[in-house]
Formats: C-alpha cells, sequence, structure tokens
C-alpha cells in the first residue's frame, strides 16, 4: 500500500519536471439537496482562470447525483464531467471519498484540484493531499498560472485578512491543491454548450471507521448568508435572542437580506452557529453589509470588510466598525432601526 | 497495534504558538512577512484543544492515561508547551526549529506529527488539533494528519463524548449550514470549532508545577522529516485600505446614503 502510493508520486513528480502539461484542473462540484453549491461555481471560474480543460466532479449517492449531472453539464467553463455515484457517498465522509479523489488523481492527467473553501471541501482535500504527498493552498483570492513553467501563483489572506500573502506553487509541484474564497470569484453560469458527463466507478471502502448519524440544518426562508447580496448583521449590543429577532428580522425582510451575526451575539446564543460572520465563521462580501451593535472586532472584519457598502449603528462613537464603514451612524440602534425601515418603507 | 484489552487512552494535543489574536499585525517593509516582535500567546483553537483534553480526564478520570502536548517552533514555543502544561496537559514535546528558519507548512507539521505518534511506545488514541491557526489560517494539519495516518477524523468540533469502552467518539460538528453528527472508531483525529468549550485560566499553583513537568527535546531531523516549505511565499502585502470612516449625523441621512447606493426596499 505505501510502496504503491509512493511510486504514483514519484511519476508525477517526475512528469513536472520533464515538460510543462497544460493545466487541467479537476473541480469538486458539491450540491445539496438538487442544486450545485454556488461556491463550486465560484471554484469552477477560478479553475478557467489556469487557462486549460477543466473537469468537473460529482460524488453522492445516485438519487442525488441525478438531477445534478444535468445543470452541471451546462455549466460554462467545463470541458468534461465526471461523476460517481454510491451509497457510501451520501453524507460526503472525508473517509469514503478520499480514496476516490486518490484513484482519480493517479493516473497523472490532472494538474490542478479545485474546490470551495467549504466545511465539507476543507474537510477533504487536505487529507486528500497529504496521501498523495502534496501541500494544498486554502482559500486563495486570485490566481495566475505561468504555462511555460508550470507554476501557479496564487494570493490568499493571512492573519485574518490583515495581510495577503503571494505564494507560488513552483512547477516541481506535479498536482496543486486550492480551494477557493467564492467572494473572490464570480459564480460560473448554467448556459454552457453543455459537455458529456462520464461515470466513474466509486472507490467501496470497507470497514470506514466514521459513521454518518444525522444532520440538522438550519432552516430559513431567508437568502443564504454565502450568497445573499444584503446582509443585516447583529452584535451583542442586540440583548437577547428575541430583541435580536424583533430588530433584525424585519429590517432584513424589507432589504430582501440575509441576516448575519458577530461571534458575541452567537456565543451569548441571540443567533445560530451557522450565521456567524468572520474569520471563524463565514466570509462574506455582499452588495451591503448593515453592522447593528457590531462593535467591529479584527475577527468579525475579517469576515464582511469586502462589502461593497458598509453601514454601521453604534452608541460607540469610538468603535472600530466606523472605520469601515462607509455610512455610519452613531445612534442607539433600538431607536434608529423602526425609523430607518419606516423611512426606507416610504 | 497494541493489544486492544488495553481501554486506556493516551491523547495527543499538538498547539502552536501564534501572534496573540488582539494584535492588529503590521506587514514588514520588506514584505516578507508580519512584524512578529508583538506578543503571542497559543494559538485559540488549540487552546480549547487542550482544555476539551483536560475535560476529558475530568469526566472519564483514570480511562484517560496521558496528555501530550507537542509544539513544532522556534525556542520561545516552549513557552507555549508550558500554558498548556499549566492548563492539565501531563507532559510536552518541542520540536524545536531554528528562529529565522521559515515556519512549516502543514503538510510538514502533519508529517512530524505522524513520527511523533510512531514514536509514542503506547501509542497514540486520540489526537486534539485547532481547526485552524489565525496566523496562516490554513485550517488543513488535522485532516492532513488523518490522510497521512489512515484514522478517522472529525473536523470543526462543537461537541465531543467519548466512549472508551467501545473505543469511539460521537461528534458534532459544525458544518456550512447547520450540524452534523457523526460516530467514529478511534484512533481519531479531531480538530476543535470554537464552540466546543471555553478554555480555563491556568492557575498559580498550577502554574508552579508545570515547571517541573517534563519537556522532551526533538529536532526535525531526529523524526526524519523535513520541515522546509514546498510552497514559495514570493510577498506579504498590506490588504487594500477601505476609505471607510464617513459618519452621517441622522437616520435620514443614512436612509438618503441607502437610495444614492441604489439600495431599496424590496419588501
Amino acid at each position: 500500500m505505501l510502496r504503491a502510493r509512493s511510486a504514483v508520486v514519484t511519476r508525477a513528480f517526475a512528469r513536472g519536471y520533464a515538460s510543462a502539461a497544460p493545466p487541467h484542473a479537476l473541480v469538486f462540484l458539491e450540491h445539496r439537496q438538487g442544486s450545485l453549491d454556488s461556491g463550486s461555481l465560484s471554484a469552477l471560474t477560478a479553475a478557467t482562470q489556469l487557462g486549460g480543460q477543466v473537469t468537473g466532479l460529482i460524488v453522492g449517492s445516485s438519487e442525488q447525483v441525478g438531477e445534478v449531472i444535468e445543470k452541471a453539464k451546462k455549466l460554462q467553463g467545463l470541458t468534461s464531467l465526471l461523476h460517481s455515484a454510491s451509497p457510501q457517498y451520501a453524507n460526503s465522509l472525508p473517509e469514503t471519498i478520499s480514496p476516490l479523489f486518490e484513484k482519480l488523481l493517479s493516473n497523472n492527467s490532472f494538474t490542478h484540484v479545485v474546490s470551495a473553501h467549504s466545511s465539507c471541501a476543507k474537510s477533504i482535500l487536505p487529507r486528500v493531499a497529504a496521501k498523495l504527498d502534496v501541500p494544498a493552498v486554502s482559500d486563495i483570492t486570485s490566481l495566475e498560472h505561468d504555462a511555460a513553467s508550470n507554476s501557479t501563483t496564487f494570493t490568499r489572506p493571512i492573519y485574518a485578512g490583515n495581510a495577503l500573502a503571494t505564494v507560488r506553487a513552483p512547477s516541481s509541484l506535479a498536482l496543486k491543491f486550492f480551494t477557493v474564497r467564492s467572494t473572490a470569484f464570480a459564480a460560473a453560469a448554467e448556459d454552457g454548450a453543455g459537455v458529456e458527463a462520464k461515470v466513474v466507478d466509486p472507490v467501496e471502502v470497507s470497514d470506514v471507521p466514521t459513521e454518518h448519524i444525522s444532520t440538522t440544518l438550519t432552516k430559513s426562508d431567508r437568502p443564504d448568508l454565502g450568497v445573499a447580496s444584503r446582509i443585516v448583521s447583529g452584535g451583542r449590543a442586540l440583548k437577547n435572542a428575541e430583541t435580536f429577532e424583533k430588530t433584525l428580522y424585519p429590517l432584513a425582510d424589507l432589504l430582501g437580506a440575509a441576516v448575519g451575526a458577530s461571534r458575541a451575539a452567537v456565543d451569548a446564543g441571540y443567533a445560530d452557529n451557522s450565521l456567524q460572520v468572520g474569520q471563524t465563521g463565514k466570509v462574506v462580501a455582499p452588495e451591503l453589509y448593515v453592522a447593528l451593535g457590531i462593535s467591529g472586532a479584527i475577527q468579525h472584519l475579517a469576515g464582511m470588510k469586502d462589502s461593497k457598502l458598509i453601514v454601521a449603528v453604534n452608541k460607540d462613537p469610538d468603535a472600530p466598525i466606523f472605520q469601515v464603514a462607509d455610512v455610519g451612524l452613531v445612534a442607539d440602534l433600538f431607536e434608529a432601526v423602526p425609523q430607518i425601515i419606516e423611512k426606507l418603507k416610504q | 497495534m497494541r493489544p486492544s484489552a488495553v481501554r486506556l487512552l493516551n491523547v495527543l494535543v499538538p498547539i502552536k504558538r501564534t501572534i496573540d489574536y488582539a494584535v492588529k499585525i503590521r506587514v514588514n517593509p520588506q514584505q516578507t512577512g508580519v512584524d512578529t516582535n508583538v506578543k503571542h500567546s497559543m494559538n485559540p483553537f488549540d487552546e480549547i484543544a487542550v482544555e476539551e483534553a483536560v475535560r476529558l480526564r475530568e469526566k472519564l478520570k483514570d480511562a484517560v492515561k496521558s496528555i501530550k502536548v507537542i509544539t513544532i517552533g522556534p525556542p520561545k514555543a516552549s513557552e507555549t508547551l508550558r500554558t498548556a502544561l499549566a492548563m492539565g496537559a501531563d507532559a510536552g514535546i518541542h520540536v524545536e526549529v531554528p528562529e529565522a528558519s521559515p515556519s512549516p507548512e502543514p503538510l510538514g507539521v502533519a508529517k512530524a506529527l505522524q513520527a511523533v505518534i510512531k514514536r509514542e511506545k503506547e501509542g497514540v488514541d486520540l489526537v486534539i488539533l485547532g481547526k485552524q491557526a489565525i496566523d496562516d489560517d490554513a485550517g488543513q494539519t488535522g485532516q492532513m494528519l488523518a490522510g497521512l495516518m489512515g484514522w478517522s477524523q472529525a473536523t470543526f468540533a462543537s461537541k465531543i463524548v467519548v466512549d472508551t469502552e467501545k473505543k469511539e467518539a460521537s461528534v458534532t460538528r459544525e458544518i456550512d449550514g447547520g450540524l452534523e453528527e457523526i460516530r467514529c472508531r478511534l484512533p481519531l483525529v479531531l480538530t476543535t470549532d470554537l464552540r466546543l468549550n471555553e478554555p480555563r485560566y491556568a492557575s498559580l499553583p498550577n502554574i508552579m508545577k508545570a515547571k517541573k513537568k517534563p519537556i522532551e527535546k526533538l529536532s526535525a531531523s531526529d523524526l526524519g522529516v523535513d520541515l522546509t516549505p514546498i510552497l514559495e511565499t514570493l510577498k506579504v502585502t498590506e490588504p487594500p485600505k477601505r476609505t471607510g470612516g464617513q459618519k452621517v449625523e441622522s437616520v435620514d441621512e443614512l436612509v438618503q446614503k441607502l437610495k444614492d447606493a441604489g439600495i431599496t426596499a424590496v419588501a
């Protein structure tokens, strides 16, 4: 087992030195309930910027992949599509999906492995990269591929977005793994010419050490935080879950916005974990970000400072949020927000 | 493998010394990195990992045989190890890298951890890591280690229940859009999310006691691993500055600004 793996790796590296192969990216296309994840669509856009072939990969149970394949075929930028179905893939366990990636990547046809920086891909791809003995680049915001030398240069935020690192995956690295910050790339459209979808046999894993028990998704009629074009976000100043809802939701509904929260608000139980915006939560970059009662700690700013228009309402005139806000209002949000709602309605 | 009769858990907690989370970092003028002449502390996610290991022992008592903390870093990283020992870990391992050398990549760290696990005589049943380091924000080491070891993995954990009899753990994970519960067979690699627990402060007596706890010093060559980064960092720059900072006087003005920007009510 070990020996077989190292032989694969040596071959992969050997080709890197011999000639610069044209880039061929494998993009992990995630999906949920019959829809492609928008983060994956951004990853696809990033993959097309490498300037070579782009193959999509869809993995899931046979019930899950059916309708997604039809949608994925039409994705702009895809040059081919692979799909693999197995009951084992239903819950995206890294332990069952990694071997499929390893098999696909071992025949040297790919130069890059691309995915969204999603919780699912973040769990799977580093595991695969380590097995193939190659590093990975996380959460890139731009990339440039040099075809002549077969090296790829990425930029990625570090230190909670307070610095940008430019890193080069050298030509000696035949397989380059990277995950994509979806807010930095537009989503690929579903109006392409249509490519052929090819089946890949699943790699059945016997004796899986991990078992999926349950998934609890937070239900909401509002737009998904990760892709919303408008977000209304609340912090500790909202006092409790009830006032959080009462104050934020009417404004969010009026604007057709998603609801977000600071870590303080989540920790205090005002809002669900999945609503957290920041270094450790979601990174968002909507057209409009309304920060209500959020002081603007470094970790929160990391998740929202690329928003187009930032509006902040806070009682404290010295709150750091005002340093990044395009429109700041020093006021009690419990008075200001209802007034804003009234005046927006006019 | 060890005989299965042994029901005692050996826990390994890898930790990292990073710039303190509250420090506003500055990029150095040479654009090679950030100014590191500032306050450092343990990576916040790693504090949560140490805390969870200590709580496991408090809950499972003697079933937890050892809690070892390990760090790979410059000489000063031993302070971080002492902090973890003061929180309740038993012993430390310091894989020392020269002050001047570039910080190792997750792949190198994972390989070093793999080598350490292999030389642990009693084996390791549970590795608890932070989900990401707040300096490089890579979030890869745990998954890479699980891959190298061929072990089960549970990333972004917000709740952990270990059953030592069955040698398995039930883990609640924070995923995009909600939560997921999985059951993992030991040995297992866990990575911590923020909401797993609230790390304790080390008390003065424990800090004194920690000074007597053993720290083993190793080098990368002792472990037979190469920590040289494969990816080349070409430069580190300041992110583009926002031209924020405009305040308005009234709600009217605020709403006007919204309307000027084309933002109107949809409902």
